[in-house]
């Protein structure tokens, strides 16, 4: 488990900000979600987390140290990411791509271990795909591919999770059990959804952002009002609590005449 | 990309992968040690290489004439198809390979710059030293030129980098000709030919040791380097945020290849489509992963281009036509059939 806390983080090009001075912060253990509508910067902000863009100011700090200046292979040792471009252009089996979770923590020129082949095995079987390891990744239906996704992100032993989307094209079904996988990592997570009921439900706290700015950070019940939703997604809606989940439930209505 | 699922691979069917094609690589040399414009029988050529034949006729022909050309072709067929490999992988494009890329172009035209301006020649080094240094500079130049140009404004498209590639190719390959044929030599006129098609023609005992070095060191290399090879499959990206430091990785193994490539082309011209070809029907066999993928694709592309040789020197006997020729009449159509299988728009 691990903290994360980003400073001032900016992002622009062009002189646009596409993130903008975004303080945030996930505590160890927490599942901590992002939400605001397309265009808002969620994957831009996590990009400048996960390493794959450079801040133009400010940091990004896991435990205290600079994830931008960390360098690849050593965040890849305390961070795991599910991009969305995690498609590969040859057939690789599930289980090729699953085990290359390990390899942050291998010398390049080391092979999978009896150990290694144990941990991809477990983290198959714990995501429910164990049946799937030696077919071809690309032939997986949209949720078998997420799932072994994340099987390869439990292989690779992360202590913060990031997460963009990862319910994205999925049924409903495996968007719960996605994200009640995620939840139960034991990790620290940051995720950008998309649905506010999902965040609502699976999320410990949620940052709103809107046009690369945090508006809003709390506990789900703090952040999602009605008040909220209109400013930020201009929509009408009413927030309850769910009876049965204990979790903020938003219910849209249709624009007034 | 078609869904299907492979094969299922075990440790089992890889080493029958193996020893199948390390038989038809015996087979395929003994051929081309056999046929040619004197006939051996096959049991005489086993004997004359094994040291058990009395002095026999034929043994010059054997050892000396078929014998090298047999061993070049080997080396240059096993070493294009490990580039190409590594370049589809690089690229994230299955249709990269060292002769669509003008890679090959760029070493034929480093060499004939060697030759023309006669560099290294009053030393002696020109067929050791120099011509393959022209020729690695002159791939290391194209492969840089093409991976700038097919990536210009962000994302790379296979289009693109074919485009691109072509584009290079045709170029130097222009300008390889135009030196050759301008040149005040009467002998460079007819070497053009050769450089720009590629031929095993001119193979000599002498000129073997480089190459097989440089083959089975670079091989060896890009076999270790298997595990961050696989992980430029799923992307920059993928890679990065699985620890690859992708730029360094990806420019420390353009200067590999381009050495590999440019040390080939110094002694056999630019051969085409073997680097295209092979790689994916290995995949086919034993899947993506370089560990594996790599051993097979090096005793495929010897045992291919020692066969599309010994076409090249019979098909139209006497004549010993440029072996490009035929690697190019059985690579094109395949390349336009991958091109088709493709749907329009993919990155890949």
């Amino acid at each position: 488990m691990s903290h994360l806390r980003t400073e001032g983080l900016s992002y622009g090009i062009d002189g646009r900000h596409l993130v903008d001075s975004v303080d945030i912060e996930a505590r160890p253990g927490e599942t901590v979600g992002l939400v605001g509508p397309n265009g808002s910067g969620k994957t831009t902000l996590l990009r400048c987390v996960y390493g794959t863009l450079a801040p133009t100011h400010g940091r990004a700090l896991l435990d205290g140290e600079d994830l931008h200046a960390m360098g690849a292979k050593k965040r890849a040792q305390r961070l795991a990411t599910v991009p969305q471009d995690g498609q590969a252009v040859f057939e690789l089996t599930v289980r090729e791509v699953v085990a290359m979770g390990r390899s942050p923590h291998k010398k390049f020129w080391e092979a999978d271990t009896a150990a290694d082949q144990m941990h991809v095995r477990e983290a198959l079987d714990r995501v429910g795909i164990g049946a799937l390891a030696d077919r071809a990744f690309p032939s997986l239906s949209g949720g078998e591919r997420q799932r072994a996704l994340v099987a390869r992100a439990l292989v690779q032993e992360p202590a913060l999770v990031v997460l963009d989307e990862p319910t994205n094209h999925l049924d409903i079904r495996y968007q719960l059990e996605v994200l009640s996988l995620v939840r139960d990592l034991g990790t620290t997570n940051l995720l950008a959804l998309h649905d506010l009921n999902l965040a609502a439900y699976y999320c410990d706290r949620l940052y709103v952002l809107d046009t690369g700015r945090i508006v809003a950070d709390g506990t789900p019940e703090e952040v999602l009002t009605p008040d909220l939703l209109k400013r930020v997604y201009g929509v009408n809606a009413e927030v309850s609590v769910h009876p049965t989940t204990g979790a903020p439930t938003v219910v849209y209505l249709p624009p007034s005449p | 990309m078609s869904c299907k699922t492979p094969p299922a691979r075990g440790p089992l069917r890889y080493t029958l992968v193996l020893t199948v094609l390390a038989a038809a690589l015996a087979a395929a040399m003994i051929a081309g040690l056999a046929l040619g414009q004197v006939r051996i029988p096959a049991g005489q050529v086993v004997e004359i290489v094994t040291g058990q034949a009395d002095p026999s006729p034929f043994r010059t022909i054997v050892l000396d004439v078929r014998m090298p050309r047999v061993l070049l072709g080997a080396i240059v067929g096993a070493g294009l198809a490990v580039v190409g490999t590594v370049l589809q992988a690089l690229v994230r494009n299955p249709l990269a390979d060292p002769y669509l890329l003008g890679i090959s172009s760029g070493a034929s035209a480093g060499v004939v710059l060697v030759i023309v301006f006669g560099i290294g020649s009053g030393l002696g080094l020109a067929t050791t030293v120099t011509m393959p240094a022209g020729a690695f500079a002159g791939s290391l130049l194209a492969l840089v030129l093409v991976y700038t140009l097919a990536r210009r404004g962000g994302q790379m498209t296979g289009t693109r980098l074919v485009l691109a590639g072509v584009a290079v190719a045709y170029i130097l390959s222009a300008l390889t000709s135009l030196v050759m044929v301008t040149s005040a030599k009467r002998e460079h006129f007819q070497e053009a030919m050769y450089w720009t098609l590629g031929g095993l023609g001119s193979a000599r005992w002498d000129m073997l040791l480089l190459p097989a070095v440089v083959l089975a060191a670079g091989t060896c290399l890009l076999v270790a380097l298997a595990r961050p090879l696989d992980l430029m499959l799923v992307g920059e990206e993928g890679a990065t945020v699985l620890g690859l430091d992708t730029s360094r990785f990806r420019a420390g193994v353009f200067v590999l290849t381009s050495l590999v490539t440019g040390v080939l082309v110094s002694v056999s011209g630019a051969i085409g489509f073997i680097g295209l070809l092979v790689p994916h029907a290995a995949r086919m066999l034993v899947g993506a992963s370089h560990r594996t993928l790599l051993p097979v694709v090096a005793l495929a592309g010897a045992a291919f281009l020692v066969l599309a040789d010994l076409g090249a020197r019979v098909i139209a006997e006497p004549q010993d036509i440029p072996v490009g020729i035929l690697t190019a009449l059985i690579g094109g159509p395949f390349f336009l059939w991958l091109l088709r299988r493709r749907p329009e728009g993919t990155p890949a």
